[in-house]
């Protein structure tokens, strides 16, 4: 599944002993996508390879992060593995949907990927449908986490401390039985899929979640990576003198690729 | 999601279906449907076929035919392509058919002769006969997403990759085309390359620019 790209490094690049392994799942809003796409812009990763896969519908384009001339004529398609060593950082990058039926085979494949390359945890970034939320949902913070029992072991504590708040388990059979509880990810994707699967298998994984809807979700992307930066620290935090409040958002770097995302511009003729 | 008239709409995701959703569908089905579902899935996976006819005459299926050598390999995709090849390319003096794909999906089924009409769905094979390492496929017919894979598997399987140049030729309508201005401005049509790095030759006209991308089989 995985194709190392041909690299001086040859094995050395693909070696994710220890590493980090940050995803986005397919989800509402694409939040976890674009919050990635900031993670690879904004630290430089380098690509190291990509999933040949028959699991996603096929793209290819040049390349999305490309800052001049000389860098934007690399081919870029719809699952690619970026790294940076420094931080014991590979990130996986998904750009196009499942193909019906293949999200299955795709999570284990996956999965036995992350065994077999040895990275010491997954964290997943996703979203979930913010009009699924309930009374107490629609207060306070709408980003959430979720920890694998083995990881809950090694940073439950950093998550209190945080404040973070854990994703909540929905009744199993509302307003008939309200004791039964499951965890429901509506609009998630494959996030529970692999949560679940991640808790059996004993993988260490995180989960971190916003719930939003459909439309501009930039400014969820930014949401989340901040999110994802308190825990990480991938990038310094910068103490906004203003309201006191840490505030990466001006740091992140945007992808040329986020240009036109609503449309072309506008026939002059319209007017 | 709430209308304006107050009754509350699923909104269509960009995650792809819920696999909640998928888990239901399942469970509602009935054994006849799960009969229909299984012979839909034999008829559009099974019935990918690449069929060669080799030098002698004699067809074969792809398996049984050796890898052979081809230097250059032109692939047409979708009516436009087609029918570009048609007009300018070939002609039944220095080309000859090789071969030819066979596949169904709800959208089309392929023809199954080789003498076909420009309104048909096909999927050709030619071999220039001065140089039979040019190959040349035109495919008219639409390859549904799931099958694109297999599809690819399939042909790229039959051939030696090594020295192998392919170039692919596709159409896209251009009000899908990103760009500052708007597109009713833009001189039509117009054309636009991607290339991998290991391409060194000159191309004859300018590069695909972000945020721009190609989907389907072009891109698979």
């Amino acid at each position: 599944m995985f194709v190392p790209c041909d690299r001086g490094g040859g094995s050395a690049s693909s070696d994710f002993k220890g590493f980090t392994l940050l995803m986005p799942a397919v989800s509402v809003g694409n939040v976890g996508q674009l919050a990635t796409d900031l993670v690879i812009s904004t630290l430089n990763m380098t690509k190291v390879g990509y999933f040949y896969t028959d699991c996603l519908v096929p793209m290819v384009g040049n390349n999305p992060y490309a800052t001049a001339e000389e860098n934007s004529t690399e081919l870029s398609i719809n699952a690619e593995v970026y790294s940076l060593p420094s931080k014991k950082l590979v990130v996986l990058q998904i750009r196009s949907p499942f193909i019906k039926n293949k999200y299955r085979p795709f999570c284990q494949t996956l999965l036995s990927w992350v065994k077999s390359s040895k990275c010491a945890r997954v964290i997943l970034l996703s979203s979930s449908h913010a009009y699924q939320r309930d009374d107490e949902q629609l207060l306070g913070t709408p980003l959430r986490y979720l920890l694998t029992p083995d990881l809950e072991k090694a940073v439950g504590g950093l998550m209190q401390e945080l404040h973070w708040k854990e994703m909540e388990k929905v009744a199993a059979y509302p307003g008939i039985n309200d004791t039964e509880k499951v965890l429901h990810i509506p609009g998630g994707g494959i996030t529970k899929l692999l949560f679940t699967e991640s808790c059996s298998e004993g993988i260490q994984m995180a989960v971190l979640l916003k719930f939003c809807s459909e439309g501009d979700n930039i400014p969820d992307a930014f949401a989340l990576v901040n999110y994802l930066n308190e825990w990480l620290q991938l990038i310094k935090s910068e103490v906004s003198a203003s309201n006191n409040s840490t505030d990466t958002s001006s740091q992140w770097k945007i992808p040329s690729s986020w240009r036109l995302l609503f449309g072309n511009g506008l026939p002059p003729a319209l007017f | 999601m709430a209308t304006f008239f107050g009754e509350v709409v699923v909104a269509p995701s960009r995650a792809g279906v819920d696999d909640e959703e998928w888990a239901e569908d399942a469970r509602e089905e009935t054994p006849e449907d799960r009969e229909i579902r299984r012979e839909l899935e034999k008829k559009r996976y099974g019935e990918i076929d690449v069929l060669w006819s080799l030098k002698s005459g004699a067809s074969s299926e792809s398996s049984a035919a050796q890898p052979f050598v081809c230097s250059q390999f032109i692939v047409a995709i979708g009516h436009n392509a087609a029918a570009f090849l048609s007009s300018f390319i070939l002609d039944s003096v220095c080309w000859e058919v090789v071969g030819v794909v066979k596949l169904w999906n709800e959208w089309c089924r392929t023809s199954n002769t080789t003498n076909v009409l420009p309104t048909d769905s096909f999927c050709l094979f030619y071999r220039l006969i001065s140089d039979p390492t040019v190959l040349l496929c035109q495919c008219s017919c639409y390859v549904a997403e799931d099958q694109q894979f297999q599809w690819l598997e399939k042909v790229f399987g039959c051939m030696q990759k090594e020295g192998l140049q392919v170039t692919i030729l596709s159409t896209c309508p251009v009000a899908d085309y990103k760009t500052q201005e708007s597109t009713l401005t833009l001189p039509a049509p117009f054309l636009k390359a991607l290339k991998t790095k290991e391409f060194k030759e000159q191309i004859c006209c300018p590069l695909l620019e972000q945020p721009n991308i190609v989907r389907d089989l072009p891109a698979a």
